[in-house]
Order: C-alpha cells, then structure tokens, then sequence
C-alpha cells in the first residue's frame, strides 16, 4: 500500500544514480513525523500493555475482548466513510443522524410488511443503505454542485436527519426488529468471533483497498490535496465529491442496521456523539483536517484508543471519565502534530 | 510561410467591465520557441488560459494546424497534444512524482483487476523514471510526497508531466519566477531540449534575459492586444520593453 507519507525511504537499487545522489538518510524523528500511523500504532500498543500488566485477568478476558471488539466495529464502520471524506478535506456531521434516520426507516419498513419470511430482513437492508445514501447524495449535491461549505450542509443535514428520525416514530424508540436479524447478526458468531465484527472487518479492509489501491483512492487524495489541480487533470471532481458523501451515508446506514441487529430496537437519542467520536477516530488515525492525508489503517488504531482507554480505565477502577479527558489530550496532540508536519515540510 | 501549428484570432474577452482580451491574435510554429510578454494585466495569463482551454473567449477563434477548434475544457487543449506548466504548479502536493505524472492518466492494472480499478503501480513508477531521467529532473525519492520537496525540484516535476505527455505544445508560465539562478538555467536547458525534440514552447515570462536567452520569437501584449512580434536575434531588450510600455505604436491588422 502507498501512502504518500514518505515513511519508505529506502532507494531501490535499480535506480539510476542521479535519481539518489547525495540522499541524506532522514533522521528517525522525521520518519516518525512523516508517518503518524506508526505512533498511533504505537500509543495503542502501549495502552494496551499497561492494562493487561495492571489487570491482565479482567481486560483481557473473552467477554472484555468481545465488547471491545464490537464497540469498535460500530465505529470503525462510520469513521471508514468519514476516512474518505476528510482525506478529500470535507467533513461530515451527519453521519449519527443519518444512522438513526436509516435504522428507523429500515425498522418501519419491515414492521410494514407484517411478515416474518426471509425477505425481510433484506429488505430492511436495503432500505438502511438506500436511506444512507440518499443523505449522502443530498449533501454530496450541495457541497459539490452548490458549492456550500461541508461543515454548514452536514449540520444542517444532521439537523433534519434527526428531527425526521423522531417525527416518524414520535420520539419513541420503536422495537420488532425481526427476530432473526438479532440472533444472526447482533448476538451472532461465526468461529467464535460476534458476526457484527467480522463485518467491520471484511468491509474495512475492501474499503481500505479500495482506498489505497484504486484510482478511485487516488482521486480522493488528489481531491483533498489540490482541488483546483484535480479538476485541470482531468478528473471529474465534483462528482467525485458526490461519491464520497454517498459512500458515508451507506456507511451510516449499514451501521445503522447493525445497531437494530445490536439492540433490537432503534436507539434514537444514542449517537448524538458519533459524528465527533468518528472525526476524532480519523484524525487520531492520522488523517489531516486540510485533506490529501490519511489512511484507513490509522483509522482502526485510532477507533481502537477511546475503546481500550474506555474499558481499560473501567476496570483498573478509574473513573470511566478520564477517558474523555484521555482522548482529548490525545487529540490535541495528533493535531498538534499534523500541523508542525505541515509547517515543517512547506519550504 | 508554413501554417502555424496553433493560432489565436481577434480573441476578446471580458471579465465583469474588465476586457481583458480586445482582439488579440497569436501564433505558434512548429518547433520553436515563442516567448509571450507585457506587463501586467496586458492580458498574458488570460491568453494562456484560453489557448490552454481553463477559459473559453467571447468571441474570436482559436486554429489548430489552421482549422478552427473549440476547447471546452483543459482535457479538450490536452487532447489537440497542449500542455500547460501553471504558475501554481497544480501539483497535488501530498502524492508522489509518479502519481503527480500519471494524475488523470493512470495506467490500469491489466485484466480484471484493472477494470475494478487497479493500478499498474510499477509499469506508471518505471515510465516515470525513464521520463525524469530523459528529460534530466532530478527527484530524490520517487515514493515520497511532493510536499517534502524543494521549489525548483516540484518545478521539476511540474515541467516533467508537462513534457511528458505534451506532442505538440507546452505553456509554461513564469516557469522560473520562484528559482535560483542554477535552476534558472537548468529550466531553460529544459525548454530548449524540448524545442529540439520538435515541440513548441510558449514560454510566459517577466524575465527580460530568459527570454532573450531561449526564445526564437517574442510577442508582446498590451492592453488585451498583440502589440509587436520580433525575431528574437534583431531585437533588444530596451525596444521589447518600450513595446510592453507602449511608447511604440500597435502594429497594424496583424493577422
């Protein structure tokens, strides 16, 4: 995989000569700072040793690890969308309402159909998706073509997301998720591991690839690295913009459908926070706000670290608060980072 | 006298009550070098824009080999074989030279994988070295973002991707503004070796020596007009800028 962050400095040998001449070795400091990944990488690696040495029975315990596992897969599936969308540097506020607004419509169009046949749960599938990306579509369009700025079109977005979310079900959550969603995929296993994990994971990884890989993942970092030079290199860039709104939607609805196989119901007032929780994944993850940079393996470091603080801290007998302040001095800090990278690189 | 390869006619172009271009005209032949000078707002940058299609003229007409085209956008300039060497640069800074060369042309992966979008990385990174190492635009690390790149080496590489894919004509605009004066010469070096593999250059400049030094014509502009073409050995660089500053009269009908 390729990241532009020039962590691979190792000049191969068929080059010719003047392609490396007088190549200073970069100090390991710059290396680091080129390569934020591999810090996330590693604060969650240190994390995760210092609570299995103060607990190791309790924090690395099945139950402990599975929680764990499928707390960050419902994140890691939002912050997979909002990956694309903050490397072609926009921002998406949406993305809790819109999974709310998904998970309701998907819901009532399945209680609709009175039936408990296998068809339903697809349909309510289906329905989840197509919700998601119609959000995204929307604010793809607006942003795009309308020129208005993300921050603004997203919050607006999230507003009536949520406020459409609850008129359709009068503010009360509703429940009659088909029975054999929650058993399949909410509390389902597969070789051991909860089904909704392996999801996150098949569907990270192919939009990790997709990323990294395609000319697709090229556009997008060319997109947030120089609009203005995408578009007179021929790439079609509002559309592509579009694109990538509609790829969080559908990342906001599938979520949304697992939360109704999760929970059995809709959980209308519990992802007020997912849309900062997702940014501040992407941005631990090393991803910059100002577009072009980022990756969707940072992103899992990075949804992991208020996961394992979270748990971690509740088990050592802190109170679960500090994780707040954890992540925050955390973030600051890949901020921080990001911008003496950028002030640092610039000559 | 041979057909020019590209021509302007009587271009205008306004902007707001702003006319940038009152009926200027403008050729380029085969295989040389023409520089396009006049002092600010004389209407050099819209002309290059036009004839690299980021703009499109109210009225006039451009001529390809002496036949009329349209250029809608800058891939319609690309397609007739123009390319453009921005003042920006237009580099996306956090990708590498490679994939600031192939931005927009990429080479697909073969088979399958390359329908769903795969990238021949390898094939684009080799191409890209022979280019780089032909043209001589040193570049110290092929995988490493531009951004950690000096001036005059995203110059470099800016100037590479335009020669590269460029079969006919290149616009380079001010491409030594921000460069020191070995860089300086190494783009000249550059543009003149382009010149002899049989591509015209445009060469936008407010740099009186540059152009004396590299150009085989000059064309001056003022005020959205041609003003005076010159062979660039009969001329000196006193009648250049009293043309830019108009204390000579505009030449007459010009086509």
């Amino acid at each position: 995989m390729t990241v532009d962050t020039a962590s691979d400095n190792t000049t191969t040998k068929d080059q010719p000569s003047m392609l490396h001449d007088a190549l200073p070795r970069k100090p390991l400091i710059r290396r680091l700072l080129d390569g934020p990944e591999l810090m996330i990488f590693g604060s969650l690696i240190i994390i995760i040793a210092i609570f299995t040495v103060m607990a190791p029975a309790a924090f690395l315990s099945g139950i402990n690890l599975r929680n764990m596992a499928i707390e960050a897969s419902m994140m890691m599936i939002l912050a997979v969308g909002m990956t694309y969308v903050i490397i072609a540097s926009g921002i998406d506020l949406s993305v809790g309402a819109v999974l709310v607004f998904s998970s309701v419509a998907s819901l009532i169009a399945m209680r609709a159909t009175g039936s408990d046949a296998s068809w339903v749960p697809v349909l309510g599938l289906v329905v989840s998706l197509a919700s998601g990306a119609l959000w995204g579509l929307v604010n793809g369009l607006l942003i795009a073509r309308a020129r208005l700025t993300p921050l603004i079109v997203t919050l607006a977005s999230m507003g009536i997301a949520l406020g459409l979310a609850r008129l359709m079900t009068g503010g009360v959550d509703l429940t009659g998720v088909p029975r054999s969603i929650v058993t399949s995929i909410g509390i389902g296993r597969l070789g051991g591991l909860p089904v909704i994990v392996l999801i996150a994971c098949v569907f990270t990884a192919i939009a990790g690839i997709a990323l990294h890989m395609t000319r697709f993942g090229l556009y997008t970092y060319a997109v947030g690295s120089n609009e203005q030079g995408a578009r007179r290199a021929g790439i079609k860039v509002d559309r592509h913009i579009v694109s990538i709104y509609v790829i969080s939607g559908v990342c906001a609805g599938l979520a949304g459908y697992l939360t109704l196989a999760r929970f059995s119901s809709t959980t209308i007032s519990g992802h007020a926070m997912d849309n900062l929780k997702a940014i501040t994944a992407v941005v631990l993850g090393g991803a910059s706000l100002f577009g072009g940079v980022g990756s969707m393996y940072g992103t899992a470091a990075g949804v992991f670290i208020p996961v394992v603080l979270a748990s971690g801290l509740i088990i050592v007998g802190l109170p679960s608060f500090w994780q707040e302040v954890a992540v925050g001095i955390v973030l600051l800090a890949a901020v921080l980072l990001d911008q003496y990278r950028r002030r640092s690189r610039s000559s | 006298m041979t057909t020019p390869i590209l021509s302007a006619r009587n271009i205008e172009k306004s902007f707001g009550q702003v006319r940038a271009m009152q009926g200027a005209s403008f050729d380029v032949d085969e295989g040389e070098i023409v520089a396009l000078i006049g002092d600010n707002g004389a209407g050099k940058s819209t002309l290059t824009k036009i004839l690299s299609g980021v703009l499109q003229p109210d009225s006039g007409e451009i001529l390809i080999d002496g036949k009329p085209v349209h250029f809608d956008s800058p891939l319609d300039a690309r397609t007739h074989g123009i390319e453009t060497v921005y003042q920006d640069l237009s580099l996306a800074v956090d990708l590498n030279a490679v994939q600031n060369l192939y931005l927009g042309r990429e080479i697909s992966a073969p088979g399958l994988m390359g329908r769903l979008g795969f990238l021949d990385k390898k094939l684009m990174r080799r191409r890209a070295q022979e280019s780089f190492t032909r043209l001589g635009v040193r570049v110290p690390d092929l995988r490493a973002a531009v951004a950690n790149f000096s001036g005059g080496q995203r110059q470099g590489i800016a100037v590479a991707r335009a020669l590269m894919w460029a079969q006919r004509v290149v616009f380079m605009d001010e491409p030594t503004a921000a460069l020191g004066v070995a860089q300086t010469r190494n783009v000249l070096d550059l543009i003149r070796r382009v010149r002899d593999n049989g591509i015209s250059v445009v060469l936008i400049s407010h740099s009186m020596p540059d152009v004396l030094a590299v150009s085989d014509r000059v064309t001056v502009l003022r005020h959205g007009r041609r003003v005076a073409t010159y062979a660039t050995g009969a001329v000196t660089s006193d009648e250049l800028v009293a043309a830019m500053t108009g204390a000579l009269e505009r030449e007459g009908a010009s086509a």
